[in-house]
């Protein structure tokens, strides 16, 4: 294990965190403001990808084709929204869960449909293509770097929309306790498209933008989700702070997890069973951290009162 | 005060930077009902939910019956014998009058680990919920869905739980809150019944129930205990007229 | 007090205490089903209502603790998977009798339950369901590790379970009797546990868990309770299946498997156990006959599920019941 090696792996546990930030931070406010649980909020991920590549197919631009997928998944999910959520808000979880379920299977099969099974790749814009030298003998990908800092951006351009803006404010307090903002007077339906919307193209963007260096398939939304989902628990539901902190700290964790537990644990046994107990505690580690936060705290880490 | 049911010590609380509960110190005696009256946003119903276990104080102690119970969960407490009622009337709606009765039984008798006998057959719970309801005013309502009681007998019926669990002490969070004129009636006369056999603390608004009931009453304003006495001595205190009782006296 | 008494013994038992004729009639037709096999493509028809009555199994389970319990888990094929892999690992070392491999199925699930349950109890209802998929998720990815076991491809089992060297299960048919044996004792056993002393508490707790704590049940203890035990009817369900399928992968434990059980508990009414029966086998024929109309069936069944959803409330079992209602008011009143 060099120092090389685990400064690549710490930035690339930052860019997973980042990138699992995006996706939980639009989950986190509709939980929070309208309790309703979107399963299908993983396949918004995967159809940013998807859109991102059969529009650069079409304009050989990335930023053009970033653009057009983030417009048209937006009005996909509003469409979404119109259609078929808006008809459960006021239902149990359990037929929620079922409903965008039902949409999932539904999604991931045209997606197939459309673009066939095969993975499909989208080639990372030129400029950024290529490596830039962060240590003597230690290359690491431009474009990596440009989804942390381009995260990040997003990170910072929401808190200050949710800090200092007035609209923010509404959605704070619609997270805390949205029976009262309804009765203030505030249009709660309103403000939940917005903040869905939102939520559908931070989603769309983390999918176009890992799409150069994933490969881009149906059911990539999936075990993301899930992870997202991880996120939120561990940051508490409505809370934009716990979800940043929380995905950062899941993305490290999971990634220098992965990267460096059959080395942790030759330090304790032999070779061999290191190598196969080794990815099993990797898989586990996440949930494990999520258990003993739970444990202390059944509300995660900052939950937001009310409800 | 000889061997009181209830000792609160220097209790306190707050939400953030709210102080809700600012050094509250109080004795309730055996087989007193002792009133706590204040105006809305005193701290009323968090003392209450301090002292059945639903929200932990930030410092300071309850005693019960000589025993700590400040660290103890609410179950352990009604164990104890601990039982309360809630503001906004907390049954299970689904359940008929008398299942509900009954469950407050079976808490107090043998084991909840039964699997397999049926629970709704057993008589030695059922006549203890029968005779319960019967005392709170709900004989022949035995069958009828919690949730399909009438307001004032949804109330009957907590008081109806609070007695098959043949309490030492029983918290009332404004019991005639939302009652019509006949039933606050119907419940005093109810509640003065139960007087003697155990411990009361009756949080109320309702100002006849509080004279016609209490042996000694508290007064809770901002947080803390402003007076605290017998009926006649608190209503005259110049303190408390000024502070809250005012005109709605008489 | 007297006249309360006899009036309340005049006043007759309500709906619920009675069996009716359906869960009857259910398991006559499962009874019935290898003889109409004989009949017909013998095999296939045999395989498809042992997988129906497995996942019955496995759904009556979910439908205690949500449809009783109110505890929505999104991971409850943890336990089935946990279950099969049982058999699969025990079988790789050659122990295939069912006297160690089915108490130990149960015992890893109940474990699983336990331990998972200490965690979840503790929240309420939206990280509830969170919380048992990432748990589910979890146990997913260990199985997916388990090189020596297969890994992401899964283990073939050679030798189904015997009874004292006995190939007892070998045999489609006695496996299918015996599935139905288990189906029918866990339909028996739970049906008694809602209507006990704990049951009583179990269905209080989801209906007001703090008038519970006040009254003095110790709500969390009683919750963990239920769950483990519907986790262990879930390792049971696992046995079987790992039996039936002479296989096991972890796509056994996958989140679409809980989501599928979930759908299954829907789809046969929640909150009534043989629901869970009809839930099973509505999803599995629906799966079966639309996967034979057209390879992109999951076009059509997505929206079907929320179609379900918006439309048909109370499931498969709460349609027929308005249909019955429906027909009831248009016959001309004799």
């Amino acid at each position: 294990m060099s120092t090389g090696l685990f400064v690549v792996q710490v930035l690339n546990g930052l860019q997973f965190g980042v990138l699992l930030f995006l996706i939980a931070a639009g989950l986190t406010l509709v939980f929070g403001v309208m309790d309703f649980i979107n399963l299908a909020h993983g396949v918004q991920y995967m159809l940013g990808a998807y859109l991102a590549v059969a529009f650069y197919a079409l304009t050989g631009n990335f930023l053009i084709a970033l653009v057009l997928a983030l417009a048209a998944a937006l009005v996909f999910g509003l469409l979404l929204e119109f259609v078929v959520f808006r008809h459960l808000y006021d239902r149990d979880h359990l037929e929620q869960v079922i409903a965008t379920f039902g949409i999932i299977i539904f999604l991931n099969q045209a997606v197939k449909t459309v673009w066939g099974a095969a993975p499909l790749t989208l080639p990372i814009p030129e400029m950024f293509s290529g490596s830039i030298v962060l240590m003597p003998g230690l290359l690491y990908p431009v474009w990596r770097l440009v989804v942390i800092a381009a995260g990040l951006a997003v990170a910072l351009l929401l808190y200050v929309l949710v800090s200092h803006t007035r609209l923010g404010m509404l959605v704070r307090a619609g997270a805390t306790n949205a029976r009262m903002v309804s009765a203030l007077g505030v249009d709660i339906r309103r403000l939940f498209m917005i903040v869905f919307g939102f939520g559908t193209m931070l989603a769309a963007f983390a999918g176009a933008m890992i799409a150069p260096i994933l490969s881009v398939e149906p059911g990539m939304g999936d075990t993301v989700l899930i992870l997202a989902f991880v996120v939120i628990v561990i940051g508490g539901i409505g809370s934009m702070r716990g979800a940043f902190l929380a995905a950062l700290l899941i993305g490290l964790v999971d990634t220098l997890g992965r990267s460096f537990a059959i080395d942790i644990l030759r330090l304790v046994m032999p070779p061999s069973p290191a190598r196969t107990v080794g990815p099993a505690i990797a898989s586990m580690l996440i949930y494990m951290l999520m258990a003993l936060v739970l444990y202390f705290r059944p509300a995660g880490l900052f939950p937001s009162r009310g409800r | 005060m000889v061997d009181p049911v209830l000792e609160i010590s220097d209790l306190r609380k707050n939400f953030g930077g709210l102080v809700v509960t600012d050094g509250v110190t109080l004795d309730i005696g055996r087989g007193e009902l002792h009133a706590v009256i204040g105006p809305n946003g005193a701290g009323k119903t968090t003392l209450i939910n301090q002292i059945s276990g639903l929200i932990t104080p930030a410092a300071g102690t309850i005693r019960f019956n000589g025993a700590d119970i400040t660290g103890l969960p609410a179950n352990k407490r009604a164990e104890l014998g601990l039982a309360r009622s809630f503001q906004i009337t907390s049954v299970l709606p689904r359940f008929s009058a008398l299942e509900n009765v009954a469950l407050a039984v079976q808490a107090r008798i043998g084991t909840s680990y039964r699997f397999f006998a049926r629970a709704d057959c057993e008589q030695p719970f059922n006549e203890a919920a029968i005779a319960a309801l019967a005392e709170v005013g709900l004989a022949g309502r035995e069958h009828t869905l919690a949730e399909h009681l009438s307001h004032g007998e949804k109330r009957a019926l907590e008081l109806a739980m609070a007695l098959a669990m043949q309490p030492k002490l029983l918290l009332l969070d404004e019991p005639m809150a939302g009652t019509g004129h006949e039933e606050s009636a119907r419940l005093i006369d109810v509640l003065r019944q139960l007087k003697g056999r155990f411990s009361m603390l009756l949080v109320e608004h309702d100002m006849n129930a509080v004279f016609a009931l209490a042996d000694r009453i508290s007064v809770l304003t901002h947080g803390r205990i402003l007076a605290s006495g017998a009926p006649h001595a608190v209503r005259t205190d110049p303190k408390v007229v000024a502070a809250y009782l005012g005109e709605e006296m008489e | 007090m007297a006249q309360t008494l006899a009036a309340f013994s005049t006043v007759p038992l309500r709906r619920p205490d009675r069996p009716g004729l359906l869960p009857a009639m259910i398991f006559l037709v499962l009874a019935l089903i290898p003889a109409a096999a004989t009949l017909g493509p013998q095999s296939y028809l045999l395989g498809l209502f042992t997988r129906v009555m497995v996942f019955a199994i496995a759904a009556m389970a979910l439908d205690f603790i949500s449809g009783y319990g109110g505890l929505v888990s999104f991971g409850h094929a943890a336990f089935v998977g946990i279950g099969a892999y049982v058999v699969g690992i025990l079988g790789a070392h050659g122990i295939t009798d069912m006297l160690v491999s089915l108490p130990a199925a149960l015992l890893a699930s109940a474990i699983f339950a336990y331990l998972t349950g200490t965690v979840c109890m503790r929240t309420k209802s939206v990280y509830f369901i969170m919380i048992t998929l990432a748990f589910g998720q979890m146990a997913y990815f260990i199985a997916g590790s388990l090189a020596p076991y297969g890994g992401d491809d899964g283990l073939t089992i050679r030798l189904r379970s015997t009874l004292l060297a006995f190939p007892f299960l070998q045999n489609d048919r006695t496996l299918y009797y015996f599935v139905l044996l288990c189906l029918f004792l866990a339909y028996l056993m739970f049906r008694a546990i809602v209507y006990s002393r704990f049951g009583r508490v179990f269905r209080g707790a989801r209906e007001n868990p703090t008038r519970m704590a006040t009254l003095g049940f110790d709500v969390f203890r009683f919750q963990r309770v239920g769950y483990v035990i519907a986790g262990a009817v879930g390792g049971l369900a696992g046995f079987l299946l790992a039996n039936a399928t002479e296989f096991v992968s972890p796509a056994y434990m996958s989140w679409q498997r809980s989501g599928e059980l979930i759908i299954m508990v829907l789809f046969g009414g929640i909150g009534s156990l043989h629901g869970a029966i009809v839930g099973a086998a509505g999803y599995l024929l629906i799966e079966e006959i639309l996967s034979g109309i057209t390879e992109q069936w999951k076009l059509i069944f997505g929206p079907l599920l929320v179609l379900v959803v918006l439309f048909a409330r109370g499931g498969l079992l709460g349609l027929a019941g308005a249909m019955r209602e429906r027909l009831a008011r248009g016959r001309p009143r004799a």
